[in-house]
């Protein structure tokens, strides 16, 4: 395998292929909980938490999994973290689980973490897995507070709660179809960025 | 060599030569979209009689963000513009039309922008669009600005259009108080069925004058023939008799279906909106069921769902399913034969 940097690597999961902007994975979190900056920061905090331990996991015990149970190996593993995430959250974090509380157990469901652990971690030592998990999920993070300061600031006038603009321009922002509307626009606007700036293909493919 | 060829060409007499179709109907695009804004004339003039100054201002404004936005966004992608087409014209007025004479010039002004950049060039420009843009501009700022967008006013027929009084309209009147409240304003169900059909009733602006709503549809039904009945008779008969089975408080038939016909946008959406060439089924069949379905949509969400009015959701949700309605109904190839039977 040919050999590349771990800044290669950290970058690939914050540009090159961002969950959401780029494979397009995980855009059911990214449209429910992205309605308001914070929550949208916290919910990117305990992905990239988890993404990070799982590939850290799934890496280190790799030739010990057998190939044919793999897949429930790592649900085991997503599944033991994002508990971890769930208690700590439920005991040191109280007001914000109550919020989100929902949306932290329903991270054992994302397709993006499954899909690192399968694609890269897997495959790849430890070092680079955990790189890989860390770029992936300060990508979603980066990708979920980006939606979350569009959705908040054009929907309530406020960012990370604090009134900005005294009024309410768009309600329709906060809503659901204003989480597909604004993660539609950034994604042309992030692809155009990148077809104008770097001459990227832009390309982005379907997902969950 | 060359010079050759190109003296033969100068020695011969100039013939054009180009590819089919030779034969071509004067109807364009911008002849097309000049008319139906045209036809919506009458419903714009009497939406002015009744609510002044400020419709004209609304459609004014609605009229030219839209005319802009093409032209900006065009001019940004560096596509030909081709505002004079009509058909940003033709939104702007829609959008207008479907407007409460109430509203803010900016909301109609918003409405505009996302039914032209975000519906239509995002997608591809005319004849891309999935949606029918000024519904989607319209649901827009119906969800963006609730309170701005379902405050209307009586009408007031002068030309200030002070004085204004708000009120409910009839069919929101009909949902939140019944139907004693709405005779209550209205005194009789004929009085009620008359100011209905000449418009003389609190709504959108365009909306609330059937009779020039049809006036402008006969027009473009019967002498232009753009439009065919398929898509409007079986869409507003579809509310008229779901409405009539399940719309009454005393059980079964004893709905009011003259009046859900003539009230809300049915007419106006039925005739101008889901009639679009782009984001409707073109095979005759096709429009029969989509106009069925947009009206069993409607009369569901006027009689069970939370908005007094569903015409607009209902055109929405069946422009969805245009393509395949389309692909389904698709008649048989003559002449071809099914593979298991060659076998």
């Amino acid at each position: 395998m040919k050999k590349v940097s771990y800044w290669a690597i950290f970058k690939n999961g914050l540009f090159g292929e961002n969950p959401v902007f780029r494979l397009a994975l995980s855009l059911c979190p990214a449209v429910a909980v992205t309605s308001g900056v914070k929550n949208g920061f916290l919910m990117g905090v305990a992905v990239f938490f988890v993404m990070t331990m799982v590939n850290v996991t799934v890496s280190l015990i790799r030739s010990f999994i057998s190939p044919k149970v793999r897949i429930p190996a790592y649900m085991f593993i997503i599944a033991t973290w994002v508990t971890v995430t769930d208690l700590v959250m439920g005991a040191y974090a109280r007001d914000v689980y109550k919020e989100m509380g929902l949306y932290i157990m329903l991270i054992v469901a994302f397709a993006i973490v499954l899909s690192r652990a399968e694609v890269f971690a897997s495959k790849n030592k430890l070092i680079p897995s955990m790189i890989d998990g860390m770029g992936m999920g300060l990508g979603f993070l980066l990708a979920l507070v980006l939606i979350g300061i569009t959705r908040e600031f054009l929907g309530k006038g406020s960012l990370w709660g604090y009134d900005i603009l005294h009024t309410r321009p768009l309600l329709i922002m906060v809503l659901p179809t204003g989480g597909f509307f604004a993660m539609g626009l950034l994604m042309g606007f992030l692809n155009w960025i990148d077809r104008k700036v770097f001459g990227g293909t832009g390309a982005s493919s379907g997902g969950h | 060599m060359e010079g050759a060829v190109k003296e033969q060409q100068q020695a011969q007499p100039q013939l054009i030569v180009s590819v089919g179709p030779h034969m071509r109907s004067s109807e364009s695009t911008a002849t097309i979209m000049w008319t139906v804004s045209g036809a919506l004339m009458p419903a714009a003039l009497m939406g002015v009689y009744y609510f002044g100054f400020r419709a004209v201002a609304i459609i004014l404004v609605s009229i030219v963000t839209a005319i802009l936005s093409e032209a900006l966004t065009q001019m940004a992608l560096r596509k030909p513009v081709t505002v004079s087409d009509g058909s940003a014209f033709l939104t702007g007025l829609l959008i207008a039309l479907n407007v409460p004479s109430s509203v803010p010039l900016y909301i109609p002004a918003v409405g505009s922008f996302v039914a032209i950049v975000i519906t239509k060039q995002l997608f591809g420009g005319l004849g891309f669009n999935i949606f029918n843009p000024a519904l989607i501009g319209r649901a827009f700022i119906l969800i963006s600005f609730p309170k701005q967008m379902t405050t209307y006013y009586k009408p007031v027929m002068n030309v200030t259009g002070m004085d204004a009084v708000t009120t409910a309209t009839p069919l929101g009147l009909l949902k939140e108080d019944g139907l004693a409240a709405l005779l209550e304003v209205f005194h009789t169900k004929a009085e009620l069925y008359q100011h209905l059909f000449v418009g003389n009733r609190a709504g959108s602006l365009g909306e609330t004058s059937i009779a020039a709503l049809l006036l402008g549809a006969f027009f473009l039904l019967f002498i232009k023939r753009y439009i065919t009945w398929h898509i409007p008779i079986s869409f507003i008969a579809t509310v008229g008799l779901l409405t009539w089975l399940f719309g009454g408080t005393e059980g079964l038939l004893s709905g009011d279906a003259i009046f859900h016909m003539l009230s809300g946008g049915l007419i106006l959406g039925a005739f101008f909106m889901a009639t679009d060439y782009v984001t409707g089924p073109s095979v005759r069949s096709a429009q029969v069921i989509f106009g069925i379905c947009a009206g069993a949509l409607t009369a569901l969400i006027r009689l069970k769902g939370g908005y007094p009015e569903g015409v607009m959701f209902a055109i929405l949700l069946m422009n969805c399913f245009a393509p395949l309605l389309d692909r389904r109904v698709r008649s048989r190839v003559f002449g071809k034969i099914a593979v298991k039977e060659l076998k």
